[in-house]
């Protein structure tokens, strides 16, 4: 897992200019994405994966947005591309599929045609060309007879079609990244299985690196190289995914391991909640954000604790904990292996 | 949770109900109907939480909303304590409406944003007509300390919640009448998971303290299985396992709750790649024209002749586990079948 | 598709058959209200109304009154006037219904041009002043009652104004057919078309313009923008063509409307003898005849034009055309 980066986030910041005051949705992350590889983006709700990663594709056009930092790309600085330039990079070098696959088709045309019109705002080829790559497309994403299918409606399609028919047209360009953003979230278990093979098989045929952002830690133990997880707009852990699952240093990440019920566990009495409701990005703490929820809060958190790297092994985490602490006070089973059910 | 040998509460009576699809005014076409819920029959035993799990479009909401009285029967019967309880008229029925009450999926959209927490829980009692203003006033206060609010939210608007909070209230309403069964249609899929553990808590310790019964109806396979005592898997209208939770998810017997067992992800990376996957291919049917048969057949990979032509019955496969499949998964069950497998 | 129409049209038939027998009863049936006795005048003796009752045929039931009429105006086409006796009602029609065509006809090209250009301008530059100023524009115009602001067109233009070089070119109130001077034609119109399009104008671009604001919150725009489509593409591709479907309805009912005789107050205001000045006069001279002639066509027109804007519908939304209940 050394291979160069393909893109990089700098000290990111989204805010937003509204009535009660600036919310501040992302406040300063640094990340980077390398080629090839699955990164995954955990968070709840208001936690800023989303916007972060729409920030990247500069694709949020709220004039009340304030951005600050730096999104490299290729040797480029994204944020400051002019639009004509950006526009390229859209859809062509980055691609990016959302959450809600019924409603994210044009309804009034044709799949085929929603396909090769993003082919040619790319390519120079003729409108035939274009059908035929869109037309293959359809097929390796796994819709039946596409050479039919091509010329119906959206509405002709379910769910988990829709989401194909999305992919392929996000794979229409052979983009170096691919931004998923809860691509299964609004899906049955068994069509996001379906899902999630489709995506990990062409990310291999495509040689296209992914960003899998998403809620579920199921989805991203399957798939993800690395993670990253996020909290109050700012990342609070970030290692491979093994790190993050056999070895979470961020109490919030075990409130979350904890949180979740689990199938390949024996049914423990209770879930150990975590207590309390994320913070309103209006009025978030001054320190740690997840502080005023966190069983092992102390003096030190009033302050604002650096994403670091205690460990000495890549493996980041923002709390001020001692890794020595934290090994004793994880709750116990959350993270060692091999604690499945026979 | 509580006893799992309780006599039946609930009894669904092969329950059946169909939505019709008349289309427009004038010259209309052939009618057609949504097999939503198509022959279901089971107990709800007194104390236990019964898990309903399925895909969108299996029929697990509209059987909830058969259960609290919302649709009418196409055919069939429910009985609450040995009484029936479908059919009757509005007013019959009013006594065994506040027997049943249902908490919804969405926090947000399920609370009229206009009134105010305390007028929101207290409502059912005014509407039943319990108690006077004082005592209902008093019974809320109760209620939202039930559910861990505190009093001082009494006069606070629905929005001023977060979705967990929103939730809690939903909680406190649906038990201010005191009803012995509480039909909890998907609630706590629209929270985050952090919160979803406080709710699902909450409803755990409410069981114990107040003796409820419980239907619970999730996609989440891990939630159902956490809160239930007996979970039934639904695929287009019909159950096709009942099994006591523990047993369902050690040894599915059907082979859509083992498709639908491993295709939920695994939080552990490990573990996540060393099972065995079995991807179902294609969608679920429409249930306006499902399958002939079993109607999971075209999905199913262990599906032959026979399935295409005759209706699996719901079957005893030991220990308590009930399956409708013509090739179970459990091999030892195969003898039982012959002997006892008079078809429906 | 043919099913559709088909549908459609047996609808159409139905409802303007109700719209018929609806206003015969008004006129014919309500109590109080005798046609006769309104024919005769005041102070007329009795005999005398009851020779006219029995001129008209309207001793007799009213199914076979209903029936007369509508044979004498559907398939004898000679029903005639009952105040200006002799005349007939249906080439008042004929002739009126040109220039009502011709008034709303150009109205409507000025705006649809207009509205759409502003909706745009103000969707697109929401967050600064320009939207807020175009909006409220757009409200000033929108509750301008016509009849004033033809009333005051009028008295600068023909009147206090109308020797200066500015507007010596408006020729008198009136109305010259296309056929005979396209030019003088052109002249006498182009002052009322703007006079009954400025309303348009306003409640057209402001409905245009949420429209817009709400399909560009679409999922579906989010995934055209991440395609890398040019901003221009993502807004005339994908926003304003979803806000067709919605604009385009309005547009027929309310095209329909006018050319039912809606366009009634810049008719009189212009002295333009069209289907609205027909309404106005037959109706002010309770002449029953013409003004059943004209809510005959005005409903025609109003249900031609629904059942113009369905099929438009269709067209323009493949969810209607195709049906919904289809998965795969």
């Amino acid at each position: 897992m050394t291979k160069e980066a393909l893109l990089e986030v700098r000290d990111l910041s989204v805010s937003f200019r509204t009535e009660d005051g600036l919310v501040r949705a992302v406040g300063g992350v640094s990340f980077c994405i390398r080629k090839g590889e699955v990164l995954g983006v955990l968070g709840e709700s208001g936690s800023g994966k989303s916007v972060t990663m729409m920030s990247v594709l500069r694709l949020i056009r709220d004039p009340n947005a304030i951005f600050a930092g730096e999104v490299l790309y290729k040797g480029r600085d994204l944020m400051r591309l002019p639009e004509q330039r950006m526009r390229e990079v859209r859809g062509a070098e980055i691609a990016m599929i959302f959450q809600d696959p019924m409603t994210s088709l044009t309804p009034v045309y044709r799949v085929g045609w929603q396909i090769a019109e993003q082919i040619r705002a790319h390519q120079s080829i003729s409108p035939n060309e274009a059908r035929r790559s869109a037309i293959e497309l359809l097929g390796a994403v796994g819709i039946p007879n596409p050479t039919a299918r091509v010329d119906d409606y959206p509405h002709q399609f379910s769910g988990g079609m829709r989401q194909r028919v999305l992919i392929a047209m996000a794979l229409s360009c052979n983009p170096d990244l691919l931004i998923a953003d809860e691509p299964t979230t609004a899906l049955d278990v068994t069509i996001q299985a379906q899902i999630l093979e489709l995506i990990m098989r062409l990310k291999d045929d495509f040689g296209s690196a992914v960003v899998m952002i998403t809620h579920d830690m199921g989805v991203l133990a399957e798939i993800a190289d690395r993670m990253v997880v996020m909290y109050g707009g700012r990342i609070v852990e970030e290692g491979t995914r093994e790190e993050v699952f056999y070895d979470p240093q961020h109490p919030y990440t075990w409130g979350l391991l904890g949180s979740i019920a689990r199938l390949d566990r024996p049914k423990p009495q209770r879930l150990t909640a975590i207590q309390g409701a994320p913070p309103s990005l209006l009025h978030l703490p001054p320190g740690c954000a997840f502080a005023p929820r966190c069983p092992q809060r102390f003096s030190r958190c009033e302050a604002r604790p650096p994403l670091h790297d205690k460990l000495g092994t890549g493996h980041l985490d923002a709390c001020f904990l001692e890794p020595e602490a934290k090994r004793t006070r994880r709750a116990v089973g959350i993270a060692d292996p091999g604690l499945a059910p026979s | 949770m509580s006893g799992v040998d309780g006599d039946a509460l609930l009894s669904l009576e092969r329950v059946r109900k169909y939505f019709s699809t008349s289309s427009r005014r004038l010259l209309r076409r052939p009618t057609s109907h949504v097999q939503a819920v198509d022959d279901v029959s089971l107990d709800v035993r007194r104390g236990e939480t019964l898990g309903l799990v399925g895909e969108s479009g299996c029929g697990k909401s509209t059987l909830a909303a058969c259960i609290v009285g919302l649709h009418e029967l196409t055919s069939g019967r429910i009985l609450f304590e040995g009484t029936q309880i479908s059919g009757l008229s509005r007013r019959r029925l009013r006594p065994f409406r506040r027997q049943v009450q249902m908490i919804f999926q969405d926090p947000y959209a399920s609370l009229n944003p206009r009134k105010r927490v305390g007028t929101l829980v207290g409502d059912p009692l005014r509407i039943h007509g319990v108690g006077n203003e004082r005592e209902i006033r008093a019974r809320v206060h109760d209620l939202l300390s039930l559910v861990g609010l505190s009093p001082e939210h009494f006069n606070r608007f629905p929005h001023e919640f977060s979705g967990g909070q929103r939730q809690r209230i939903g909680v406190a309403r649906a038990l201010a009448l005191s009803p012995k069964l509480v039909v909890a249609d998907e609630p706590v899929s629209a929270l985050d998971v952090s919160i979803q553990a406080q709710v699902i808590n909450l409803l755990d310790d409410l069981q114990d303290e107040l003796e409820l019964t419980y239907v619970f109806i999730a996609h989440d396979l891990g939630v159902v299985r956490h809160v239930s005592d007996r979970i039934a898997v639904m695929y287009l209208g019909r159950i096709v396992e009942l099994a006591p939770a523990e047993a369902l998810y050690a040894g599915p017997v059907h082979p859509y709750t083992e498709a639908l067992l491993s295709a939920v992800p695994i939080p552990d990376p490990e573990l996540s790649a060393r099972r065995e996957r079995i991807v179902l291919q294609g969608d679920v049917p429409s249930p306006i024209d499902p399958p002939s048969g079993c109607r999971f057949h075209p999905r199913c990979r262990y599906a032959t002749e026979i399935c295409t032509r005759e209706t699996p019955a719901l079957l005893e496969h030991g220990s308590g586990r009930l399956a409708a499949c013509h090739h179970p998964l459990d091999r030892g069950v195969v003898a039982a079948r012959a002997s006892g497998g008079a078809r429906l | 598709m043919t099913v559709f129409l088909v549908r459609r049209l047996v609808w159409t038939a139905f409802v303007l058959f109700a719209i018929t027998v609806l206003t015969f009863l008004i006129f014919f049936a309500t109590p109080g209200i005798d046609p006769a006795a309104a024919m005769a005048g005041r102070n007329t003796d009795p005999a005398t109304v009851e020779s006219i009752r029995r001129d008209f045929g309207l001793d007799r039931p009213l199914p076979v009154q209903y029936t007369m009429m509508m044979k004498r105006m559907f398939v004898d086409r000679d029903l005639v006037s009952y105040t200006n006796r002799g005349v007939q009602v249906l080439p008042q029609i004929k002739a009126a219904a040109p220039v009502t065509l011709s008034v709303v006809l150009g109205a409507a090209v000025i705006w649809l041009l207009l509205s759409t250009l502003i909706g745009i301008a103000a969707a697109t530059f929401r967050g600064t002043v320009i939207d807020p100023l175009l909006m409220a524009l757009g409200l000033v115009a929108l509750s301008t009652p016509v009849f004033w602001l033809g009333e005051v067109v009028n008295l600068l233009t023909q009147s206090r104004f109308h020797d200066s070089l500015l507007f010596s070119w408006v020729p008198a109130l009136g109305y010259t057919p296309l056929t005979e001077d396209p030019l003088l034609w052109f002249r006498h119109l182009i002052i009322p078309w703007i006079v009954l399009a400025v309303g348009f104008i306003g409640l057209y671009s402001r409905v245009l313009r949420s429209s817009l604001l709400e399909v560009q919150n679409e999922d579906f725009v989010r995934t055209a923008r991440a395609k890398g489509l040019s901003e221009r593409r993502v807004m005339v591709r994908h926003v304003l063509r979803m806000s067709l479907i919605s604009f385009v309805s309005l547009f027929g009912l309310d095209f329909g409307a006018l050319v039912g005789g809606g366009a009634v107050l810049v008719e009189v205001v212009f002295g333009l003898p069209g289907v609205g000045s027909l309404i106005f006069r037959s109706a002010s001279g309770l002449d029953l005849p013409v003004v059943m002639a004209t809510v005959i066509y005005a409903a025609f027109f109003i249900v031609l034009a629904n059942a113009v804007v369905d099929v438009v519908y269709a067209l323009l939304d493949p969810r209607i055309r195709l049906g919904r209940t289809q998965t795969a």
